[in-house]
């Protein structure tokens, strides 16, 4: 066993000459393995878009693996970085797992590290590493705009139920950041543990006289309380989070499946973007992966991003990784490019600034429900449009901030 | 069957399942009647292939890359010493609890409570020893008192309590936000820098992890041939018969619970170093589980299965992703586990121990008797 690793050391670094070994970790186990595999093609159609060359090398991807558990990402991160030598490190997936790889980050000034698709807040804000590169944008920024539309749609008081944990922290900030300060009212919160099972104490905490849920839950956790909330005979209207209204929610098969039209929800990207690029990028990752979802997940769509602006910014300095990586990295700072979801660029930290789409459940002619975009807010920093003396007073989105209640 | 009946059949399963601690020499002086002095018979037992392996030990960071020393080589040390006192208490003591990981995440929170970590509302910032004291102690109080609730319990159902009490530690950690700080846990807990030494680098704390790895393993091997170890060994094998000689069996129990707990609760200290953090997920169930599979991979019956087995498991999780594709890397590990299990039920070092007796049994035909 031991030999079998250390002989594999000596061959990848014989290999060093001719190929750029780039890492890229994902979660291939746990409860994210399906997102993580598509994340994996969204970084492998990237480089096949460029024939496998970057920098006039050829690429060769070092996958890694983690649980979405945040040991396991710095262990899988380590192992690139100390065992396999690879100067440039893509990933990780979840949101505390990024906090986790950023932190391990700073021990490494020789490499270079690109998010994959982590949208907690706190990897690049507060407290960043100089080698730590986020090109999309994270949690809260996704739900800018999302406030405004709701109180256009004349929901003045909303209930919130989320997940209890960062991700969700993030993404309720977001939305509250504008909804609040133009007059909307969260009167209460109910933070439920991930996995929660049973909702039914959390809908009778429900008041009668709200305009809307906001319901920032994903997966599972976003079927059960429909269904739940469907047989307990609740009939307001949402408000969902960036992952709350996914395909898996579309196609739920509940009696109020039409009471879904019509809900708002926000995200970096929408399946019925209307331009060029989006269709193209959809039609190579259909013409790419036979075996993938009907069309590229939103983590498909992040890896995508950071792995293009990973390799542009290597050609842009023909492959020169010396000199701690300087070139390079002002190559990675200056990156500014049309992706398929509008233009990747970063701020001084590091962070991607970016474009939000609030859409809304609809109909097609098949019968199908699908998200239609109805409003795009381009340009969002991480200071989710405010100024960033306001944004610092406010301070990063947890249980209790924003308030918000009365 | 009756109580009795079953806690007899529990009994000589275990003894018979067991033969080997009671084959090797370490049985053997033990009458009462010669008790040279600890280091004479330390030096007894000290061959070569001890020598060389801990020379082995002592030299890995000049040959290692920062890697191998850091995440195979302390990671395995560490989590060694949390699976040796699953070894101590299951091979000698006959107590198979779920719990370790359980004590040793206790001991790695109450080290981010008390010392300092990113979440300054709730860590009090304490030296890092006066932190590192309180944590250790607690978390032995902790794994006695668990001895407490479970020793009036055998086999599967020692299992079962332990496992509930560890199911709810984790519950009670990812729910309580005053002092756990719920899903997310502590961020930024690093090992301290003493005397100019930073334990956070590479080899430093591969040589502080082996320091405490080779402590915990000398007071277990040294502690099983004292009175109250053997003892011990007695209670497991018979605790009718012990308890007719004027044993306290339940005390002789919860007080290997307790040994148990502080071994358990100094590698606790380490992994929240290695990790530089702490969460629920880091004492799951999944987390509990690999302490038994570590332990069991290894073999129960000696000590050095502990770290045995951690450094396979170590080497699997690690490198089993470049063995075969990168979507079924987990089928490597499974099976391996279930391979090793399957041929050797005393582990790892039962495979050595086998293959020695026969090579040892040829040996003894081809070479002219030797008497000793």
């Amino acid at each position: 066993m031991l030999a079998a690793a250390t002989a594999a050391a000596f061959t990848g670094a014989a290999w060093a000459q001719e190929t750029l070994k780039i890492g890229l970790l994902a979660t291939l186990e746990g409860p994210f393995a399906a997102p993580g595999q598509d994340s994996m093609r969204g970084a492998d159609l990237a480089l096949k878009q460029k024939n496998g060359m970057a920098g006039g090398k050829k690429v060769e991807f070092i996958k890694a693996s983690s649980d979405a558990t945040p040991d396991k990402a710095v262990a899988a991160t380590r192992k690139l970085v100390e065992q396999d030598h690879t100067p440039i490190v893509i990933g990780p997936l979840s949101g505390d797992e990024g906090i986790a790889v950023k932190n391990y980050a700073k021990t490494q000034p020789n490499t270079t590290f690109v998010n994959g698709s982590s949208g907690a807040q706190a990897a690049t804000w507060g407290d960043p590493a100089p080698n730590f590169y986020r090109f999309n944008t994270e949690g809260a920024q996704w739900m800018v705009g999302l406030g405004e539309h709701a109180l256009a749609k004349g929901y003045k008081r909303t209930f919130l139920i989320a997940e209890d944990y960062g991700f969700p922290y993030s993404q309720v900030q977001g939305f509250m950041a504008s909804y609040c300060a133009k007059g909307g009212k969260v009167v209460d919160k109910a933070w439920v543990p991930l996995g929660t099972k049973d909702y039914s104490s959390v809908i009778a905490r429900i008041p009668k006289d709200v305009d809307a849920l906001l319901v920032v839950l994903g997966g599972s956790d976003a079927v059960n309380f429909l269904t739940q909330y469907e047989q307990a005979g609740g009939n307001k209207p949402m408000i969902g989070g960036s992952i709350t209204v996914d395909q898996t929610v579309l196609n739920y098969k509940g009696k109020r499946r039409e009471s879904l039209l019509g809900t708002a929800s926000a995200g970096p990207m929408a399946d019925s973007i209307d331009t060029a690029e989006w269709k193209k990028f959809v039609a190579d990752y259909k013409a790419n992966f036979k075996d993938g979802f009907p069309s590229p997940s939103l983590f498909a769509y992040l890896y995508y991003i950071n792995t293009k602006a990973t390799l542009d910014a290597l050609d842009a300095v023909k492959g020169d990784l010396s000199n701690g990586q300087k070139a390079y990295r002002d190559a990675l700072q200056k990156t500014n490019f049309k992706g398929p979801a509008g233009i990747v660029k970063i701020d001084e930290n590091r962070n991607g600034v970016g474009t939000t789409y609030i859409t809304e459940v609809a109909k097609a002619p098949d019968g199908s429900f699908y998200n239609k975009v109805v409003k795009v807010v381009p340009d969002i920093t991480q200071t989710l449009g405010l100024p960033k003396e306001q944004f610092m007073k406010m301070g990063l989105g947890s249980r209790d901030v924003p308030d918000c209640r009365n | 069957m009756s109580a009795a009946q079953w806690r007899n059949a529990m009994n000589s399963g275990a003894a018979s399942a067991r033969p080997a601690p009671l084959a090797t020499p370490v049985a053997e002086p033990l009458a009462h009647g010669e008790l040279p002095s600890w280091l004479q018979r330390l030096g007894r037992h000290i061959g070569v292939r001890h020598v060389v392996v801990l020379l082995a030990l002592l030299l890995y960071p000049a040959v290692a890359n920062s890697f191998f020393t850091f995440q195979i080589g302390a990671q395995s040390l560490a989590l060694g010493l949390v699976a040796l006192s699953l070894t101590f208490l299951g091979g000698y003591g006959g107590m198979v609890s779920l719990a370790q990981m359980t004590v040793a995440g206790l001991a790695g929170y109450l080290v981010a409570i008390f010392g300092s970590s990113s979440l300054a509302a709730i860590s009090l910032g304490w030296p890092w020893w006066l932190a590192v004291a309180f944590a250790i102690v607690l978390a032995t109080l902790f794994a006695t008192a668990v001895g407490w609730l479970s020793v009036r319990t055998e086999g599967i159902y020692t299992i079962m309590i332990t496992l509930a009490i560890g199911v709810a530690f984790f519950y009670l950690a990812q729910q309580n936000y005053t002092l756990f700080n719920g899903f997310q846990g502590f961020n930024k807990i690093f090992p301290p820098k003493v005397l100019g030494i930073d334990f956070r680098a590479a080899t430093p704390f591969y040589y502080l992890t082996l320091a405490c790895a080779l402590a915990g393993y000398f007071f277990v091997k040294l502690l099983v041939r004292a009175p109250f170890g053997v003892a011990l060994q007695g209670v497991r094998d018979n605790p009718r018969r012990m308890h007719s000689l004027g044993f306290n069996v339940t005390a002789h129990r919860v007080a290997a619970y307790a040994v148990a707990g502080l071994l358990a609760a100094v590698g606790g200290v380490l992994l929240v170093w290695y990790n530089n953090r702490i969460s629920p997920g880091s004492m799951n169930t999944g987390a509990m589980i690999n302490i038994l599979v570590i332990a069991v991979l290894g073999g129960m019956n000696r000590p050095i299965g502990a770290f045995v087995g951690a450094l396979v498991f170590v080497l699997l999780q690690n490198f089993a992703i470049d063995l075969v594709s990168r979507e079924r890397f987990n089928l490597v590990i499974g099976g391996v586990f279930l391979a090793i299990v399957l041929f050797s039920p005393n582990g790892l070092v039962g495979i050595w121990t086998q293959l020695r007796a026969r090579l040892g049994a040829r040996k003894a035909i081809h070479t002219p008797r030797r008497q000793q």
